[in-house]
């Protein structure tokens, strides 16, 4: 089984640089793909069916297309999003700190695909060695000639900065990434225009998470094809980093093919749920993503399986939920954790998360009543998609609506007995 | 007043963007890393740096969760307050942190070394739970590590 | 022309417009609170849902923001569909969450749009039983009371104060269901247009201090149209009193003049009205405590029997007051008020837009414009609504570059985003820094003659056959020619310049770079500032300057003086007016607020003010614009011109007229450049549906208690015999004619916003069109030039050189007279370049007696960087400081 992204990472975790990235065939595709047209990167990615790896899973190489190749513009940008404060989420963290010439590389092709000149690489404000370690490689990269005015002489121009964020989720959302890019604050935008036509202080530009981007070279060097063959899912090429954190007696990060089934991932890599401890349900794809329980083990981990069983892909990295854990005290820390993170911008979100978290924590207290699950129901569908302005309330949902469906006597419980029976 | 070298570092973050005001956030952070906080008059310093208002300034600090426009200790403790972490013993942890070091969340210890902040989960959840304390990442935190942790931060 | 379909309503609408836009404006009424029709949509509120189906077979439909859409071809959409009106009625039942509901002691309350919108939602029950979230509020000057829990988020105040009004001190704090609108720390919001914030506010965060001084609802108030007095920009307003007092001034919609806005003197200025120095005695000779009114005319008819009268008009006194007085005195004894100076500055700009071929601009014309040169003129201060609507103007050429990346105009964020901070050509010349500099392109700071000689020079590189100054730097060369062709590669620029540096050369050199952009093909437009309400009305009126008509007096020995609604001690120096005034036997002043002037007279007859009159007033543009009288005084203080009349019955020349309108249709019918303003407003006639139109709304409380005090039977109501309008809520209640709108109501939109309802689309002109009449229109087309170019400035070896500086609070005579603006206006200063601060060794804040033509005033210094050297910059319109503006000395 081929393992692209992860192959040269050290199993420490400890970064690779540029010599020794370079011995084991680092920044090959850029050479490669400085001799391709720029609209032939961008087929081939469309063909690859590289998917976003950000959460979304729209095809990368279509998503470049809508990137206007003709026309005057001061700078068209390409943005890496490494926000990753998604629950449960630390697959991105990984492939910075382990290998952040894969991720320039990654970049370079991209940039050229969409013929941009200047980027940024954003990362959250807490991974500060994922912070120097980029730093420390982009000028190298800058050293060895892949960066600046004329890449390889080729007369290409790309300059690539970092940018180390101030905290906040809705950063992670690509449009408030964008503000937040400009020193403002992280409101997301309006769609349209999408930041393919108007994203960075108003250029073109493309936004894309890490996984994705790093899964460029690999595809320039060795071929849609093979991309594809990496899956098991025809439809959606390559593999996935996949996760598991929670109460697995192996909680990490593996990266396998699409198509694994969810049982695999869990007793398999994940090593099965700790000793006492029974499986009750899992996040699929990280916090904004709908409960999986366990008539949903034998589903295969892509795009269009998580979704037939009701959830999201998401960030592919599962929070384990075991039935020792209360299932409300866990839905209550996730919908704390959207209401605190609620950018303020549309009504639903700001006023729907808190007064969500107040019911679910009033619930936890043993105060709840039978009618406060309705308000629950409600807000599930008052903050669905197309209601809130951006995908976090109706992200903040998913896991909601879903416990209240597959948890529903945990609920019912904590209000009959008037306490939390896991405390 | 802005140091000579604040002003220095901040004018290095200008080249990286189309115009001053954008790097707003960079100089939030170079005056951060200098004075641990932003005071009301740093802001207005940096208004004038960045020929921007107080306001506006403001407006972005107060945004986001690790500018902080209060006072806080030398060290700034950010516990994971999220869902990986709580499964895996959050409230321990945290009560823990909360009986050695005598302070909740907002708090700053008495003589000045820590301030516990909630931060959204650190990244780290297959090592939960987890905290960050000044730069330095711990994971897999237990009662015996948390003391240990401490008491390394003089 | 798009096709589209509202609730099964096949329409025609732009496809420029969202759906909510349509939707408004074919009746539907969809809730909205972030939307608003000067600042576009951005979607943050939610409120605006509608449900659109992909097409006809599409019984589902989908949810989507109205605001957010646009109204393109084959759009079908319902406003009604229950999923629409639920979620709706959920988001309105999210805002309450927070909301204190605290409207009975809240000052919005009764026109609150959050109000309508929860009733028009239907949200009724409250599910949410938890804590709210409070804040603290902030102090934020005299004018705006701050109170932030009733706040639903809407952004509409930071994007209309920064985004709109160019504001940089009020913002958005924090985030979630945290953030904050107010300033980074408490104090006097700086903007000129923050009372705007009142009615952009769809609650009562921001709402209107002075009125809460004196708490009124909106339906307890008697209301009239009204036209603000405190520039000559003529702004459209509607008054409001209650017990013999006017308790608020709020905008008045006219898409041509200040759409939906006003500044914060037009707003706030309004307390002279109230003020304990009216003037409510009728004064005769030997009597301080005041005589009855038979006495007080006896007097006055016995002692002006067979002396020669003349009399001094007002620019900020009606055409028609002015008219009187003039029919009362004769032509040749009357006077415009105006020192000799002045009258010709207002006279220069007059006759150049009646006899010149460049067409003066609406301020709605001014927003279209595309490139902007302001010669001498600080126009926030000195015509504040007309600095806004540049404001607006300068983003027009940006525009278009929203347009090409396919992101309609009402989509505010991202054409912001891809317009960024560029924005078309302003420029600016001024004698010292102004509050439109931070968006001008260039400015040139200097004495007024050099603004002169750099606006021929503009006019020359326009147009090569007009002489360039001699002895010009390199520098201002460049300059010129930088805006000569920044004016020229724009269709529609626009020149502005006006009276207030008080130099011909420069209203001249502003004509002549109009006529050279006019004889380029271009439709520029010229717009001068003139100083008071009225300038424009008296300066065509025609009279003679003071000097001229007091000089005269003098040979002819006139006894007796008749002086209407103006302070003369504004007007030229102390010593000259006591002079002046030492010839009469008897000074009759006719006005409603002492002054110096009053201080004077031998004989003082109380007036109305605007509130208590009407009347019409012709704005710097030309437009004539008819005011009304709000409510009927206690006391008698009836109108400048009735009480002209009155003199004159009392008197050998008796009046025929006797109502407003018999008054205003002679001035119409006896002069032609006055044709046509009887009919600009409805005549007293007129009824809709046999009633006149209602100054007091249906809901108008109190009505027989609130005089019981003086008798248990209810009063029978005044008739007003001079315009269609009742003063009681006897009346018509539904939309008048627009030149009678007594106040925006229609059913289920109590707030301001009911405005849209009055439009023929919203954000358009009003049904059957905006009011006013413009009586000036360019009639040639053949170019005439000036050309006549000054001297570069010297440095006077005198003296300073003073130019006046004008401030929006301060400089203006009336509105100094409400405690708010009074205090907002600060001292008396002088400016100083920094050169000459140093000589004389003086610094910011130190206090200093200057002398202005041997007239001594108290002011503060302060140092101006812009300010040119050898020139000092002297508070215009301040207490004691000499209006003729000479030189200055001072000793330290
Ligand atoms: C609330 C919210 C948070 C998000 N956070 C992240 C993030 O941390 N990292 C990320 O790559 N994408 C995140 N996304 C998705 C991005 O908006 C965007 O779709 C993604 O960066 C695009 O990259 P891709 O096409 O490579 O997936 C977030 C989306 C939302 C709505
Ligand atoms: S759903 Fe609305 S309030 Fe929530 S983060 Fe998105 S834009 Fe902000
Ligand atoms: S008016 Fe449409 S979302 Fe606010």
């Amino acid at each position: 089984m081929e393992r692209p992204l992860t192959k040269n990472i050290r199993p420490d975790g400890k970064p690779l640089f540029i010599k020794e990235y370079e011995s084991l065939g680092g920044y090959q595709s850029v050479k490669k793909a400085l001799a391709m047209q720029p609209k032939e990167i961008q087929e081939l990615v469309k063909k690859s069916n590289l998917k976003g790896r950000g959460g979304a899973g729209f095809n990368t190489g279509l998503k470049w297309s809508f990137v206007p190749m003709q026309g005057e513009f001061e700078h068209k940008y390409l943005v890496a999003n490494g926000d990753e404060m998604e629950p449960g989420t630390f697959k991105d963290r990984l492939l910075i700190e382990g290998n952040p010439h894969q991720l320039i590389e990654g970049m370079i092709g991209t940039a050229f695909a969409i013929q941009a000149d200047e980027g940024y690489i954003f990362i959250r404000g807490e991974y500060t060695y994922a912070a120097e370690v980029v730093a420390k490689a982009l000028a190298e990269a800058y050293e060895a000639g892949y960066l600046g005015n004329n890449i390889l002489k080729t007369g290409y121009k790309f300059n690539l900065h970092l940018h180390t964020s101030v905290g906040r989720y809705i950063c992670g959302e690509e449009t408030a990434l964008l503000n937040s890019l400009e020193g403002k604050r992280a409101n997301p935008r309006a769609k349209p225009p999408f930041p393919q036509v108007s994203g960075l202080f108003g250029q073109p530009t493309i936004v894309n998470n890490i996984e994705t981007l790093c899964n460029i070279p690999h595809i320039i060097n060795n071929g849609a094809e093979w991309f594809n063959g990496l899956s098991l899912t025809p439809g959606d090429g390559g593999t996935k980093i996949f996760g598991a954190s929670g109460k697995v007696k192996k909680p990490g990060l593996w990266e396998l093919p699409f198509g694994v089934t969810l049982r695999e991932l869990l007793e398999e890599h994940a090593g099965g749920m700790r000793d006492g401890l029974k499986f009750k349900g899992c996040l699929p794809g990280g916090a904004s993503t709908d409960f999986l329980v366990e008539q949903h083990l034998d589903i295969r981990m892509d795009y269009a399986s998580v979704a037939a069983a009701g959830s999201r892909l998401g960030t592919g990295t599962m929070i384990v939920l075991d039935d020792k854990t209360c299932p409300v005290g866990m839905v209550l820390n996730l919908e704390h954790f959207f209401a605190q993170e609620s950018c303020g911008f549309c009504t639903p979100c700001r006023e729907g998360l808190p007064w969500t978290e107040k019911i679910l924590q009033k619930i936890e207290n043993g105060k709840g009543e039978m009618k406060d699950l309705d308000i629950l129901q409600f807000h599930t569908k008052f903050m669905g998609p197309g209601n809130t302005f951006c995908a976090l309330a109706p992200g903040a949902m998913a896991p909601l609506q879903s416990a209240l469906k597959y948890f529903r006597e945990d609920f019912e419980l904590h209000i009959k007995e008037h306490k939390c029976s896991w405390k | 007043m802005l140091t000579a070298e604040e002003i220095h570092e901040i004018k290095e973050e200008f080249h990286l963007y189309p115009y001053k005001q954008a790097a707003c956030i960079e100089a939030l952070k170079v005056v951060q890393k200098h004075r641990r906080w932003v005071s009301d008059e740093n802001v207005k310093d940096l208004a004038e740096l960045l020929e921007m208002s107080a306001d506006e300034i403001d407006s972005v600090a107060t945004f986001y969760n690790l500018i902080y426009r209060r006072p806080v200790g030398k060290y700034v403790i950010l516990l994971c307050d999220s869902v990986s972490c709580y499964i895996m013993g959050l409230e321990t942890v945290l009560q823990h942190l909360e009986r050695t070091l005598g302070i909740k969340y907002g708090e700053t210890t008495a003589d000045d070394r820590f301030t516990m902040l909630p931060v959204p989960c650190l990244g780290t959840c297959d090592h939960a739970p987890a905290m960050i304390v000044g730069k330095d990442l711990y994971r897999d935190l237990t009662p015996e590590k948390i003391d240990e942790i401490l008491n390394s931060y003089k | 022309m798009a096709k589209i379909k509202i609730n099964g309503k096949e329409l025609e609408v732009d496809p420029n417009k969202n759906l909510l836009e349509a939707s408004i404006s074919a009746g539907f009424d969809v809730p909205y609170f972030c939307w608003h029709p000067k600042l576009g949509s951005i979607g943050s509120c939610r409120q605006c849902a509608v449900v659109k189906y992909r097409d006809e077979n599409d019984k589902v439909g989908r949810v989507v923001m109205s605001c957010m859409e646009p109204a393109s071809e084959g759009s079908i959409i319902s406003t009604e569909a229950p999923q629409a009106k639920e979620f709706r009625a959920n988001v309105i039942e999210a805002l309450m969450t927070n909301h204190p509901h605290d409207c009975p002691v809240c000052d919005e309350g009764g026109e609150c749009h959050l109000q309508d919108m929860t009733v028009m939602s239907g949200h009724t029950n409250r599910r949410f039983e938890f804590e709210k979230r409070t804040h603290n509020n902030q102090y934020l000057g005299p004018f705006i009371n701050h109170e932030m829990n009733r706040c639903i988020q809407c952004y509409r105040c930071v994007r209309y104060y920064r985004d709109y009004a160019g504001g940089d001190d009020l913002n958005v704090f924090s985030s979630r269901n945290r953030v904050y609108f107010g300033r980074a720390s408490e104090g006097v919001l700086e903007s000129e247009f923050s009372g705007n914030l009142v009615e952009v506010c769809p609650t009562g965060v921001f709402t209107d201090k002075t009125l809460k001084k004196h708490h009124t609802r909106k339906w307890d108030l008697t209301t009239a149209p009204s036209i603000c007095v405190h520039c000559s920009v003529g702004c459209n307003t509607i008054a409001g009193e209650r017990y013999g007092t006017v308790r608020r001034i709020y905008s008045r919609y006219n898409e041509q003049v200040n759409g939906y806005f006003l500044c914060d003197r037009g707003r706030f200025g309004y307390e002279f009205v109230n003020s304990d120095q009216r003037i409510t005695k009728y004064i005769i000779p030997g009597s301080t405590e005041g005589v009855s009114k038979s006495a007080a005319f006896d007097f006055i008819s016995k002692s002006i029997k067979g002396k020669k009268v003349i009399g001094v008009g007002s620019p900020r006194a009606s055409l028609e007051t002015n008219f009187a007085l003039k029919q009362f005195v004769g032509s040749e004894n009357f006077s415009v008020g105006l020192s000799k100076r002045d009258y010709q500055l207002a006279k220069l700009a007059v006759d150049t837009l009646i006899n010149g071929s460049v067409k003066s601009p609406s301020l709605k014309d001014v927003e279209k414009s595309e490139s902007v040169f302001v010669l001498g003129e600080d126009v926030t201060q000195t015509a504040p609504m007309l600095a806004l609507a540049i404001r607006q103007a300068i983003k027009n050429l940006v525009k278009p570059k929203a347009d090409k990346a396919g992101i309609p105009q009402w989509n505010d964020a991202p054409v912001r985003e891809i317009i960024q901070s560029a924005h078309g050509p302003l420029h600016i010349a001024a004698p010292v820094a102004t509050r439109l500099d931070d968006v001008a392109t260039t400015t040139y700071f200097s004495a007024p003659e050099n603004i002169a000689r750099l606006g021929y020079a503009v006019a020359h590189f326009i147009n090569t056959k007009l002489v360039l100054p001699s002895g010009l730097t390199d520098e201002v060369k460049t300059l010129a020619e930088k805006i000569a062709n920044d004016l020229l590669s724009s269709d529609k620029p626009l020149i502005v310049s006006g009276v207030h540096c008080k130099s011909s050369e420069v209203i001249k050199a502003a004509s002549d770079v109009a006529t050279a952009l006019k004889s380029a093909g271009k439709s520029v437009s010229l717009s001068y500032t003139f100083e008071e309400s009225n300038s424009v009305g008296v300066t065509m009126l025609d009279g003679k300057p003071l000097e001229e008509l007091f000089d005269e007096a003098k040979s002819s020995k006139a006894g007796v003086l008749v002086i209407v609604e103006n302070d003369l001690y504004r007007r030229l120096g102390k010593e000259k007016i006591d002079a002046y005034l030492s010839q009469f036997e008897q000074i009759i002043v006719l006005d409603h607020n002492e002054t110096e002037t009053t201080a004077k007279a031998t004989v003082v007859l109380p007036v109305g003010t605007f509130s208590e009159a009407d009347g019409t007033f012709i704005n710097q543009e030309g437009r004539a614009q008819r005011f009304y009288q709000v409510f009927v005084p206690e006391t008698d203080t009836p109108e400048s011109w009735r009480r002209i009349a009155e003199l004159g019955n009392a008197t050998e020349k008796p009046f025929i007229e006797n109502s407003f309108f018999d008054f205003t249709s002679s001035v119409a019918n006896s002069l032609p450049q006055f044709k046509g303003i009887a009919n600009i407003a409805p005549p007293p006639d007129f009824k809709v549906l046999g009633q006149k139109v209602a100054r007091e709304s249906i809901r108008y409380s109190g009505r027989t208690a609130m005089k019981a005090n003086i008798n248990i039977h209810e009063l029978k109501p005044v008739n007003d015999i001079d315009s269609a309008l009742s003063f009681t809520m006897e009346g018509y209640h539904g939309e008048a004619p627009s030149a009678l709108t007594t106040s925006y109501w229609s059913p289920g939109w109590n707030s301001a916003q009911a405005i849209n309802k009055y439009q023929i689309e919203v954000g358009g002109a009003l049904h059957g069109g905006d009011p006013g009449l413009r009586l000036i229109e360019p009639t040639v087309d053949k170019e005439s030039y000036f050309q006549t170019i000054p001297e570069a400035f010297k440095i006077s070896a005198k003296g300073l050189t003073t130019v006046p500086v004008y401030r929006i609070f301060g400089s203006e005579e009336l509105s100094t007279k409400s405690p708010a603006i009074i205090e907002r206006s600060g001292n008396a200063f002088i400016g100083l370049h920094p050169a000459d601060a140093k000589r004389a060794e003086l610094k910011n804040d130190d206090k200093l007696e200057i002398s202005i033509g041997g007239q001594l005033a108290t002011v503060n210094v302060i140092i101006m960087n812009e300010l040119a050297e050898g020139l000092a910059g002297v508070s215009a319109g301040y207490k004691g400081v000499n209006p003729e503006m000479s030189e200055v000395t001072f000793k330290k």
